[in-house]
């Protein structure tokens, strides 16, 4: 992931001022991941359980099947690995070192 | 000139009635003990019709400052009162109004801090927060509490930093003076309307105030802040300018008194200034070049000017009216001193006397003490470099 050029001190706002509605959207707070599920698509059942226990509104859906992961907002708290129900799980929590 | 009127006030009639012809748009105060009537006052002109305020009674001094911070975000011009044990317990939203940088203007009677229990003149209380990021102006008498009080809405709104302007309690607080108030009009147009510039009403332009600002940007917005705290001097001292221009009395950051060609000096702030001025002036008489510095505004911290002013004086005092608790100085001797080490070529004869805790009594002979002190240093005797002004041993 490239690196955002962070503004110096004289561009920023003053007081810390967050111009614009809606700003909370573009705060990825999937950063400081340690994990990342990967979804093995052969064994999922489409049950929805991932769906429904993520905190974070981050399994992607599409078609009405589990189609992956939105890694913008995943925080990688593998609760969605944890309640497949999958013998064998469908999702895999793998190392996720990005920066 | 514009017109003036002749009336006896105490200081805090005078700084209630320098908020009402300013007429803000928001006062937020909860008169805990030891404050003062400022509020009360305010709050009678309020019940009366005779400003626009909404008054918001709240019920601690931690919530005052809340509820001016959030009238302050949303756009309007707030102002509030306190004094020591209710300064202490702002303490922590007076950060987050300078972080935030609103431009709220408060009166604060200087009082001393429990415990022990007292309610009396002392710096502690302002002192205890010179770090939270406001500009402290402090005030010799009621006039000059009621011409800052008037200045400092222009130099908050102007450099986005809130404000604090003290009166000594009791001493100017309460004592009732001769003093000049200006002509409601000229007031209003003193100040001004406030210019708005991101504020929360503001349904055209949506903004978030107060977000989550980890290490990546927290030091910038820190080093912002410094950087308003130091171009507020020239705020500071062009808000006087245009004063001194319309209504005749002139303010700086400080005031030099009979200093020019003085051996020995006084630095102090406060109502203690007049003394010294006076002992000044006796001193004189028996051709003893005693000069004073009275300083105005103590954030920002006018070291320069400190400094230059200071360069030729033999023998430096600097009176601290509360105590650090460093085990070493007061907080103004600190950064007098502070002030004079950057150039080697400053005066280093400077002795500290912390004097008036608690509301104890300064008068004339123990002024007279410290001259004599400083007469001491420059015949060559050591001196302590720390004197307690009266403190029986
Ligand atoms: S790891 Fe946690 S945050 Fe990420 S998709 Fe699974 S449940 Fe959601
Ligand atoms: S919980 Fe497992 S099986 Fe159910 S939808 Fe999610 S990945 Fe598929």
């Amino acid at each position: 992931m490239a690196k955002e050029k962070k503004k110096g001190w004289k561009a920023l706002t003053k007081g810390g001022v967050i111009e614009g509605g809606g700003t909370a959207k573009e705060f990825k707070t999937g950063d400081w991941r340690s994990e990342r599920p990967i979804l093995l698509s052969e064994k999922c059942i489409n049950c929805l359980a991932c769906w429904m226990y993520c905190p974070d509104s981050a399994v992607i859906m599409k078609d009405g099947k589990v189609a992956g992961f939105d890694y913008d907002y995943c925080k990688g708290c593998g609760i969605c690995a944890h309640e497949c129900p999958v013998k064998g799980k469908a999702i895999k929590m793998i190392p996720d070192n990005h920066g | 000139m514009a017109k003036t009127n002749i009336v006896a006030r105490t200081g805090n009639e005078a700084m209630a009635e320098a908020m009402r012809q300013i007429n803000p748009d928001v006062v937020a105060a909860y008169p805990i003990t030891p404050a003062t009537e400022i509020v009360q006052i305010f709050a009678g002109y309020v019940a009366d019709g005779l400003v626009d305020t909404e008054f918001v009674p709240v019920e601690s001094e931690h919530s005052a400052m809340s509820a001016c911070i959030g009238a302050s975000a949303a756009g309007g011009r707030i102002m509030t009162g306190t004094s020591s044990q209710g300064l202490a317990l702002m303490a922590e939203m007076l950060y987050i109004a300078s972080g935030l940088r609103l431009p709220i203007v408060m009166a604060d009677v200087n009082r001393a801090l429990s415990s022990p229990i007292n309610i009396h003149c002392d710096h502690s209380d302002t002192m205890m927060v010179k770090d939270a990021g406001w500009i402290q102006i402090f005030s010799e008498n009621a006039q000059e509490a009621y011409d800052n009080m008037i200045q400092a809405v222009r130099i908050a709104e102007e450099a986005l930093l809130p404000v604090i302007v003290t009166t000594d309690g009791f001493i100017i607080s309460h004592c009732m003076e001769r003093i000049e108030i200006i002509d409601d009009k000229d007031v209003k147009n003193f100040v001004g309307e406030k210019k708005l510039g991101n504020y929360l009403l503001n349904v055209d332009k949506p903004i978030t105030i107060g977000a989550m600002d980890l290490p990546d940007y927290y030091f910038e917005h820190k080093r912002q802040h410094i950087e308003a705290m130091i171009e507020s001097k020239d705020i500071i001292l062009s808000v006087a300018k245009e004063f001194s221009g319309l209504f005749g009395r002139s303010y700086g950051l400080f005031e030099v008194y009979r200093l020019e060609d003085a051996d020995c000096a006084i630095v102090l702030m406060g109502s203690t200034v007049g003394t010294a001025k006076a002992v000044a002036d006796n001193l004189r008489e028996k051709g003893i070049k005693a000069g004073v510095l009275g300083l105005r505004v103590f954030r920002p911290f006018p070291k320069e000017e400190i400094a230059q002013a200071l360069k030729n004086i033999k023998a430096i005092a600097v009176m601290d009216r509360s105590d650090s608790m460093n085990a070493q100085e007061g907080p103004v001797c600190l950064e007098v001193k502070a002030s004079l080490f950057d150039d080697s070529a400053s005066p280093n004869n400077v002795l500290n006397y912390i004097y008036g805790l608690g509301g104890r009594e300064v008068r004339i002979e123990d002024i007279e003490s410290v001259y004599k002190g400083l007469g001491e240093v420059i015949k060559g005797k050591s001196k302590n470099k720390i004197t307690y002004l009266g403190v029986r041993e």
